[in-house]
């Protein structure tokens, strides 16, 4: 217990490489290799339940830190800790990833796909472990790459993708590249800014410039002004976030590389990956660049807004179910964006403290309950992919909830936790939000009324194309209902979707505390 | 026992009901009925045990509500709290709900043919014809969770709450609406069950979202959404009903009360957002009668009865703009509806529309400040048209019944298909009369009389002159149709073979009608205006009122009004008038045949078509705003935005380093390739160079990463350490 304790967190980083080891040393049987696989990763869970349970969050703070030489020459240390806003973020990563893998028990090439996904984890959870800016980026770009082959290699093979001046090439080529390219042009700039920030300060470690950078005054190797050089960071940082949240109109990878990727890679990428760049905002934007974050307010305000809107259009106009799903994170991530902005907001300008908490905690929120029903609706859309072998919406034609009462109702059930319904977990978020930034950005919150109004039409289209209509003979002879495993795979997350949904204390509190602690 | 814990657990019988039908007793018919039965009769009991219980408390103890609350979701250093209460108000929905819904549990297992095998030829999702319905577990599944979702609404003591059960109620309708998600009809233009939902969800959702924000702004203002929270603190009351809003001549109150009651436009089905429920007809008839009469539309009226202190702005009669649209839309609903409801064939189209017209009698009261008038029918009109809409399903399910007999292949729900159903259907026919008559307003004995009768009251007597004549020939309107509907399915000779061999449907449907019969007669007495000559007295002094107002701050209660004799006749007159003309067109001289052309269309001509197309205002949204939704979705912001501009930006810039970087290498004499331009060629390139990494093992380099990774693992493992 004392060495659990005393390296918890370290522990909970790097188990799953434990994972990925015994994966790769796995006899050569597709069913062992998934089962070890899927043993293996709930270790971390473990340890994080576990966290969870031991995290003081009335006391607030960085807690389990870990600090370590790193790179003493620049003066990055190896440096961990969590709050209550990384603790629900490790939780959530840690939960999706047994998950997943579970999903994943009939992919071809399962040891490499399995090991992958356990280098994925590390580099994500890296991400909301790391206290240092230097450590933050090596495990950002850490997650960059096993995403790109799980995309490019397992992703849906016969895609297509049709460019301008109809040229077509394979859909999931495009995707993959497009989201490397994109997200590492995003990390160039990220990583040039924490080079601005740690040649004038010194350190890279985050607690420290917590309380020194933001009042610093050092100009830049005598050329470049203290204001200067942090609003160039300051957008730099702004950039590589918005790219990953995604926000408009930096969003068009998404639906690519989303619809393109295999289902747990969908799973993972809009329950986890996507919230990298919200937790970014949190963690180092809002904190670190306090004035620009409040002048830059009404434009986040305003992009969230239209990524709310443009989203749920964009989602009702699809005839992919996949890319429908997709276009609704892009919705989702939205309403997290309005809640951003009223903290950065908060930043600069005297703000009622309930509207700063309910905005940011509403945030938070928002990002824990996407990641748990994004990650459901990815994982529905696989499994009626699996069978039917095609997404298209005409083509599955309906009728199907004749053959699947079970996947018909999970999928309801999914659905409306996804478009807001009160009493399950979307809701709690999104009305923590509007009430949130009501007050402060009155008119854009009602603006994006619009979006939650085409959330509805969207998701009730994706419900009436596959499951209502009359029986459809031409699903008879495929076996559509799901299998004990599926059943499993979605059962906590539909226990969590209700539970958060009636008791949202029971994850709030952790939350609001941190957003309390962190910008009260 | 404690009564607020009672409180708590009024909604929980038919929750748990719902988990475990669908967990558990899925498979079991018998099992789902009698596990949803037992729900809401101890849902029912334990109400009742409450009301009671408040009866005996005495008046005035809405200052003082049963109230309990826990704590839901922390705001920074305070918390939003979730609670129960019980106080004056939701005492009478806690009254007449329960009963409603149990009565409607009941004839829902007559109305699925229980005891009956499942038959071949009903697949699931579509009505059944020969047996019992296959979906018979999951309909009692969707019908306790809305009587939970019901339940929830009536006993919030905040409107968050009360909003979550709203919303829930709004997915139980959409998934009873599109219980026969399977069905497909001939006629193209014909709505189908699953469409019908979705128009159901989509239009309610339309005012949700506004009502949503209404809530949001009244929490920022208040800092709570606790009703008596915010009704019975002065100061807050003050501020809310004289501060400004960002809209010239609202105050806060008026602009929260203006989009709360956009939520009731849409819930309670006012013009214009009314589309939604006379498709929702394609849902089984107990969820006509539970959508329409126990449950989802009276929450919507509920909900702005409840925020009358805001919506009002503290009960004053002041200019009010919010009070004056609410009139407006509430009179002109209310003839609205009426005037297509008189052109209807469909049995249960014409029981919708007066839906609609009816609320809008209680939005235009509401909006007068007739706050006990509204509620008064309410009540008594969830009584009658719950027990109309069961008796047309009655009708429809024996006619339905004479179909299989004879073999005959006709619309069941038609009432030109129907006639002379008196002596076949007895106890349909003499419980359909008692409601249609409380509906129409029937002088003295019906309870629609004395409930329509305060409404016209407080109308003239606070001087509304114009919406009472409008409500007035609403009202003439509403009994003619009534009449008329009486007329073409229970008198004459049958018009069908189908008509001529229906019978009689067995007790569990027959005795929710008698019940709420009773209810239709008698609830009425319990409001009759206390200055009523001889029986105001008789009746106790309008025990109704005395009780309601209590729900009130003592300052805003509103004050009886002068009883006059001019509305009361005008009330007898127009109930009477429309009885008559309804019988004299449809009664005395009964359709011959189906085919027969119904005698006023002959009199109205283009008018009568328009009425039969609902003003075309289905249409009308159609082109207005779901064709450019389509077109937004799949062509601006899809294809022109994210495809064409933001993706072509991206490629540009792509196809820019490429050519820069192609030119760099041709310099080099590295380039062995034609330069292939923009993205395609980036893409192929990528597939070119990838090869050399992968080398088609993805072993390989696997192994690379988790070679780098592991090292790096197993330094900082040491580093730590050390």
């Amino acid at each position: 217990m004392e060495f659990i304790n005393n390296n918890l967190l370290m522990l909970i980083l790097f188990t799953p490489l434990l994972g990925m080891t015994a994966v790769m040393l796995a006899p050569n049987n597709k069913g062992t290799i998934a089962r070890i696989a899927f043993a293996f990763s709930l270790i971390p869970l473990l340890l994080t339940l576990y966290l969870w349970a031991n995290y003081d969050f009335v006391a607030g703070g960085f807690q389990f830190e870990v600090n370590a030489r790193w790179y003493p020459s620049v003066n990055a240390g190896f440096h961990l800790g969590v709050d209550g806003l990384s603790v629900p973020m490790v939780l959530l990563a840690n939960l999706l990833v047994p998950l997943c893998i579970l999903a994943s028990f009939n992919v071809d090439r399962i040891r490499g796909f399995m090991a992958l996904f356990f280098i994925l984890q590390v580099g994500t959870l890296g991400v909301f472990l790391s206290l240092d800016l230097l450590l933050f980026f090596a495990f950002y770009e850490v997650g960059l790459v096993p995403m790109y082959f799980l995309i490019n290699q397992w992703g849906s093979p016969k895609g297509k993708r049709e460019l301008s001046r109809g040229r077509i090439v394979p859909a999931r080529e495009y995707a993959s590249f497009k989201f490397m390219i994109y997200t590492m042009a995003a990390g160039l700039g990220l990583l040039l800014a924490i080079q601005l920030i740690g040649i004038t300060q010194g350190t890279f470690d985050l607690p420290t410039l917590y309380a020194t950078w933001p009042t610093s005054n050092e100009t830049f190797l005598n050329f470049a002004s203290a204001s200067t050089v942090k609003t160039v960071a300051f957008w730099a940082f702004f950039v590589a976030f918005a790219i990953k949240v995604p926000l408009f109109p930096f969003h068009t990878w998404l639906p690519d590389a989303h619809t393109e990727a295999p289902t747990a890679g969908s799973m993972i990428l809009a329950g986890v990956l996507l919230k990298l760049g919200a937790y970014g905002f949190l963690r180092l934007v809002i904190p670190l660049f306090p004035e620009q974050s409040a002048a830059a307010a009404p434009i986040i305000a305003l992009l969230g807004m239209l990524s709310i809107i443009l989203a749920a259009y964009s989602a009702y106009g699809q005839t992919d179910f996949k890319r429908l799903v997709a276009y609704s994170s892009v919705n989702h991530m939205g309403f997290v964006v309005l809640g951003l902005a009223v903290v950065a907001w908060a930043a600069g300008n005297a703000v009622d403290p309930t509207t700063l908490a309910l905005a940011g905690a509403g945030a938070v929120i928002q990002m824990f309950n996407h990641g748990l029903s994004a990650a459901a609706m990815f994982f529905l859309v696989g499994v009626v992919y699996e069978r039917a072998h095609t997404r298209n919406l005409d083509e599955l034609g309906g009728g199907i909830w004749q053959y699947a009462p079970i996947y018909g109702g999970m999928l309801i059930f999914s659905s409306m936790a996804s478009l807001g319904l009160p009493g399950l977990n979307g809701f709690v978020g999104e009305f923590a939000i509007v009430r949130g930034s009501w007050p402060i950005f009155t008119f854009y919150t009602a603006l994006s009324m619009i979006g939650l109004f085409m959330t509805g039409a969207y998701v009730l289209k994706g419900i009436r194309k596959v499951l209502h209509g009359p029986i459809n003979p031409h699903w008879a002879d495929h076996n559509m209902e799901m299998n004990v495993r599926e059943i499993a795979v979605m059962a906590p997350l539909l226990v969590l979707m209700l539970l958060i949904g009636v008791w949202p204390a029971s994850i709030a509190n952790m939350i609001n505390y941190a957003i309390v602690h962190l910008f009260g | 026992m404690n009564t607020t814990l009672l409180i708590w657990l009024i909604p929980v019988p038919p929750l748990i009901s719902f988990l475990l039908i669908v967990l558990f007793a899925n498979r079991t018919k018998a099992l789902s009925h009698s596990i949803a039965l037992t729900s809401v009769i101890m849902s029912w009991i334990m109400s009742w045990i409450v009301v009671f219980s408040a009866f005996a408390k005495g008046y005035y103890y809405g200052e003082n509500p049963f109230h309990s609350y826990i704590h839901w979701l922390p705001t920074g250093t305070t918390y939003l709290d979730m609670g129960v209460a019980v106080d004056n108000l939701n005492s009478i929905l806690l009254f007449f709900v329960p009963l409603c819904i149990v009565a409607i549990f009941l004839y829902s297992i007559g109305y699925s043919n229980f005891g009956k095998p499942v038959h071949d030829h009903d697949l699931p999702g579509t009505p059944p014809h020969h047996g019992v319905d296959p979906l018979y577990s999951r309909f009692f599944a969707f019908l306790s969770l809305f009587a939970g979702a019901m339940l929830t609404l009536t006993v919030a003591d905040n409107l968050l709450l009360l909003f979550v059960g709203w919303e829930v109620m709004g997915l139980c309708s959409y998934l009873l609406i599109g219980f026969w998600y399977g069905r497909e009809y001939d006629d193209p233009k014909a709505t189908p069950p699953r469409i019908a939902a979705i128009k159901a969800f989509l239009t309610t959702r339309v005012a949700d979202v506004m009502m949503l924000l209404g809530i949001a702004y009244l929490y920022s203002q208040a800092g709570t959404l606790n009703f008596h929270d915010i009704f019975f603190n002065e100061e807050l009351m003050y501020d809310l009903t004289h501060n400004p809003s960002m809209i010239a001549g609202f105050t806060v109150a008026n602009l929260i009360g203006l989009l709360l009651f956009i939520g009731t436009v849409g819930k309670s089905a006012q013009f214009p957002l009314h589309v939604w429920l006379p498709d929702a007809m394609e849902g089984p008839t107990p969820v006509s009668a539970m959508i329409h009469a126990a449950a989802m539309v009276s929450a919507g009226i509920y909900m702005i009865i409840r925020m009358f202190p805001i919506i009002s702005a503290g009960g004053s009669h002041g200019p009010n703009p919010t009070m004056e649209i609410i009139t407006f839309i509430g009179a002109f609903t209310a003839l609205f509806g009426a005037t297509i409801a008189i052109a209807q064939y469909d049995v249960k189209r014409v029981l919708a529309y007066s839906t609609i017209s009816q609320l809008g009698f209680m939005v235009a009261a509401l909006g007068m400040g007739a706050y006990v008038a509204a509620t008064f029918h309410l009540m008594t009109h969830a009584f009658f048209k719950a027990l109309l809409f069961m008796g047309s399903g009655s009708i429809i399910h024996g006619v339905e019944h004479g179909m299989h007999d004879v073999h005959e292949h006709i619309d069941p729900q038609d009432m030109r298909n129907m006639g002379g159903l008196k002596s076949r259907m007895p106890i349909t026919y003499w419980t359909f009369l008692i409601g249609g008559l409380a509906l129409s307003g029937f002088p003295f004995v019906t309870a629609g009389f004395w409930s329509k009768d305060e409404i016209l009251g407080d109308a003239w007597a606070h001087h509304h002159y114009i919406v009472f004549t409008v409500l007035c020939i609403a009202a003439f309107l509403t009994a003619y149709y009534t009449m008329r509907q009486i007329s073409l399915t229970f008198y004459g000779e049958p018009r069908t073979k189908s008509a001529e061999h229906a019978h009689e449907n067995n007790w569990t449907m027959t005795l929710p009608l008698v019940v709420l019969s009773f209810f239709a007669i008698f609830a009425g007495f319990i409001g009759v205006h206390g200055e009523f000559p001889v029986l105001g007295q008789l009746f106790g002094n309008n025990p109704f009122e005395h009780w309601l107002v209590g729900a009130l701050p003592k300052d805003m209660q509103p004050k009886p009004f002068t009883f006059t004799w001019f509305p009361v006749i005008m009330s007898i007159a127009v109930a009477l008038g429309g009885l008559l003309v309804g019988y004299l067109v449809y009664g005395r001289n009964p359709l011959k045949s189906a085919d027969q052309v119904d005698p006023v269309k002959k009199l109205l001509g283009p008018l009568w078509t328009m009425l039969e197309n609902k003003y075309y205002v289905d249409e009308f949204y159609y082109a207005a705003f779901v064709k450019p939704a389509h077109w937004i979705g799949e062509t601006l912001t899809f294809k022109i935005i994210d495809r064409g501009i933001i993706d072509g930006i991206i490629h540009f810039v792509a196809s820019f380093f490429w050519k820069a970087g192609v030119g760099s290498a041709a310099v080099e004499q590295v380039a062995v390739d034609a330069p292939p331009d923009r993205m395609a060629d980036g893409v192929r390139w990528t597939g070119d160079a990838m090869k050399y990494i992968q080398t088609g093992r993805i072993q390989n380099y696997l192994m690379y990463t988790v070679i780098a990774i592991a090292l790096i693992g197993v330094l900082f493992g040491f580093l730590v350490a050390g």
